[in-house]
C-alpha cells in the first residue's frame, strides 16, 4: 500500500538530484503550498499521533517533502496557535476544562479543515465513559466528541486510526482527492457510536451477513461472531465506532474499491 | 456486467486424485490453496473448516495442504472467515495470508483494504481472495431442519451437501435426497436478499460450479494477481483447463442467475429505500446500470 502511495506520488520516479531547472521551480512552487498541519491534543491518549508516526517508511518524505507541521505540543516549540491549513485534533473535549474549550474554538478560526483524528475527537470514543471523581481534576466529568462544539470537517475514527487510513488521508487531502475523502465528511455526523450500533442498525434492519468483518476490526476484541451474528461484549467496548463503520453493510465505497482493484 | 470483470473465464478442476474425491466440484480452492503453500505465495490460509456440531463449520488457519484439505467442501451455513484473518496475522504472525471468501466477505476485506480505518496493518497481507459463487446462505437451524425435518436424517450421517439443477441435495452414504429448493426457500438469510454480488465480483479468481459440468468448476481470473497465480497453477499441472462452454448449461446459465439474483435484489433495495429504511446500496434510479454492484 505504502508503495502504491508512493509511486502515486511520484516519490520514488522523481529523483532530485536529476530534476531539471523547471522542476525545481515547480517543487519550489510546491514548497510554499505545503499544508501547514496543526496538531491539537484535548483529552485523549496520544495513541493517534503515535498511530501517524508508525507510517515509517513515508514518515520522513511526508513531514519534510508533503507537509510542513506547524503547531503542536511536542513537536513545534511554539505558544501563539497560528493560522493552519489542516488541524488534526485528538481527544475529546471535556466540557468543565476552560483551556481545552478555548482551544478548540481557536482552532476553529485558525484552521480551514478541522479533522476529528481518533475516536476520542470524532465519537467520544473511550472518554464517554467518563464519570468525573477522578484524579487530577475530580471535577472533570463530561467529555464530548468535538463535532458537538464545533464544526468539523473531516473524520478518521480509530482507536487509534491505522497508520495506513493517516497516510491515506493525507495523500488525498494533498491531491484534493475529494471522493476518496467523502466518507471522511460523512462521518462527522456519526458521533455517537458504540458496538450496539452493530445489533441497530445491522442486524435489526436485515443487514447482516454474517461475514465477520466487524469482529475482525474491533480493536479491543470485543466482538465475537455467534451463529452468524457479532455478539458485543460490553465490558470491553470503547464506543469507537470501527465495527460499524467496517461493515460492509453500513456504507459501500463500491467506485474506489473497483479502482483500487484496477477492476 | 452481470458477472463483473474479469480477465478470463474457463472450465478447470483439480489434477490431483484426492482432491477431486473430496471436492465440491472442480476442487479449484484446495488446488490453489495447496499450490499457493507450496510456493510460498501464501503463508497460510483461512478456510471455513469441520466445527464441533456437523456441519457447522469454524474459520480456521490452514498452513499445510492436509489443513486445507480437512476444510475442503461447501458449508451451507455462516463461517465468518474474515474474523479470523486478524488472528491469522496476529497470533499466526503470517505475512501473506490466502482465504476463501464468499462474495459479502469478499466485499468486507476489500472495503477494510480501501478504507481501514481501524484496521492496522492487515490490508497489505492479504495475499489472495478466492471467491466462491453464492446465491445465499442459511442460518445453522435452518440446515438442520432441511436434514432433520425435512429429509429425515440425522445430521451425521449427511456426507456432502449440495445446491444444483433447483435441488438441494443431501448424500448419505446409501442415499441420496433432493429436496426441491421452494423447499428451502423462506429459510435463507435475510441480508443475502440485497445481496447484489453473485460470482465473487471482486474477488482474485472466483469459482463455482454453475457453467461447467459435474467435477468440474467454472473459473473467472479477476485481478493481476488471481490471473498470474492461476495461470501458473495451470502451467504447474496442479488445474487442467478446457473452455468454457458458452450454450444454455455453461456460460448462459451463469448469466441468468446471476441477472435473477441482482435483479431480485434490486427490487428488495428499491422496496426498503422506499420504506426509508437503511441500504448501503444506491436505488435503480441512481445507477446507470442497475445491475451493478453499488
Amino acid at each position: 500500500m505504502l508503495a502504491r502511495i508512493k509511486q502515486f506520488l511520484g516519490m520514488e520516479t522523481k529523483p532530485k538530484e536529476v530534476a531539471s531547472k523547471q522542476e525545481v521551480e515547480k517543487v519550489a512552487e510546491e514548497e510554499k503550498t505545503r499544508p501547514k498541519i496543526g496538531y491539537i491534543h484535548l483529552s485523549g491518549c496520544t495513541g493517534d499521533i503515535m498511530s501517524l508516526t508508525e507510517n515509517y517508511d513515508i514518515l520522513a518524505e511526508l513531514l519534510t517533502d508533503m507537509v510542513e507541521v506547524v503547531y503542536g505540543q511536542t513537536l513545534v516549540d511554539l505558544w501563539e496557535m497560528p493560522e493552519m491549513d489542516i488541524a488534526l485534533v485528538e481527544g475529546s473535549v471535556c466540557l468543565q476544562d476552560e483551556h481545552s474549550l478555548h482551544e478548540l474554538k481557536e482552532v476553529r478560526e485558525k484552521a480551514n479543515l478541522v479533522v476529528a483524528f481518533g475516536s476520542c475527537a470524532a465519537t467520544g470514543c473511550f472518554t464517554r465513559y467518563s464519570r468525573g471523581g477522578q484524579q487530577a481534576q475530580p471535577s472533570h466529568e463530561s467529555f464530548v466528541p468535538i463535532a458537538d462544539l464545533i464544526k468539523v470537517d473531516l473524520a478518521i475514527p480509530g482507536c487509534p486510526p491505522s497508520p495506513e487510513i493517516i497516510a491515506k488521508t493525507v495523500v488525498a487531502v494533498i491531491n484534493g482527492d475529494m471522493d476518496y475523502l467523502q466518507p471522511m465528511m460523512d462521518l462527522v455526523g456519526y458521533t455517537e457510536a458504540c458496538g450496539c450500533d452493530l445489533q441497530k442498525k445491522v442486524v435489526n434492519q436485515s443487514l447482516c451477513i454474517g461475514c465477520g468483518t466487524c469482529a475482525m476490526a474491533c480493536q479491543t476484541r470485543a466482538i465475537t461472531m455467534t451463529n452468524g451474528r457479532p455478539e458485543i461484549n460490553c465490558d470491553r467496548c470503547v464506543k469507537c465506532g470501527i465495527c460499524y463503520i467496517q461493515c460492509p453493510r453500513s456504507w459501500w465505497p463500491a467506485e474506489r474499491i473497483n479502482k483500487d482493484l484496477g477492476l | 456486467m452481470v458477472l463483473g470483470t474479469y480477465k478470463e473465464v474457463v472450465t478447470a478442476r483439480s489434477t490431483d486424485k484426492q482432491i477431486q474425491k473430496i471436492a465440491q466440484d472442480g476442487g479449484i480452492v484446495s488446488a490453489l490453496f495447496c499450490y499457493a503453500l507450496d510456493e510460498k505465495i501464501i503463508d497460510g490460509a483461512v478456510v471455513a473448516g469441520p466445527g464441533e456440531d456437523f456441519w457447522k463449520p469454524q474459520p480456521m488457519v490452514a498452513m499445510s495442504s492436509d489443513e486445507i484439505l480437512a476444510a475442503a467442501g461447501t458449508k451451507y451455513t455462516f463461517s465468518p472467515n474474515v474474523w479470523m484473518l486478524k488472528e491469522a496475522v496476529r497470533q499466526y504472525g503470517l505475512e501473506k495470508v490466502g482465504t476463501v471468501a464468499i462474495p459479502c466477505q469478499t466485499m468486507g476485506i476489500r472495503k477494510m483494504q480501501s478504507y481501514p480505518f481501524g484496521v492496522r496493518f492487515l490490508a497489505d497481507k492479504i495475499a489472495l481472495i478466492t471467491g466462491i459463487f453464492c446465491m445465499e446462505n442459511f442460518p445453522y437451524e435452518s440446515l438442520k431442519t432441511f436434514i432433520s425435518e425435512k429429509a429425515g436424517i440425522s445430521p451425521e450421517l449427511v456426507e456432502k451437501m449440495d445446491i444444483g439443477k433447483g435441488k438441494f441435495i443431501l448424500e448419505t452414504a446409501d442415499d441420496v435426497i433432493k429436496l426441491p429448493l421452494k423447499e428451502t426457500h423462506g429459510y435463507e438469510q435475510n441480508g443475502c436478499k440485497v445481496c447484489l454480488d453473485y460470482v465473487a465480483e471482486l474477488a482474485d479468481v472466483s469459482t463455482g460450479s454453475v457453467g461447467s459440468q459435474d467435477g468440474w468448476s467454472t473459473v473467472f481470473t479477476r485481478t493481476d494477481v488471481g490471473e498470474t497465480l492461476f495461470k501458473s497453477a495451470v502451467e504447474a499441472g496442479v488445474i487442467e483447463t478446457k473452455p468454457v462452454d458458452e450454450g444454455k448449461f455453461g456460460m448462459e446459465m451463469l448469466k441468468k442467475l446471476s441477472k435473477q439474483k441482482k435483479e431480485k435484489a434490486m427490487k428488495v433495495i428499491d422496496e426498503k429505500k422506499a420504506m426509508g429504511l437503511p441500504i448501503p446500496y444506491k436505488a435503480s434510479s441512481e445507477k446507470e446500470d442497475p445491475l451493478a454492484n453499488i
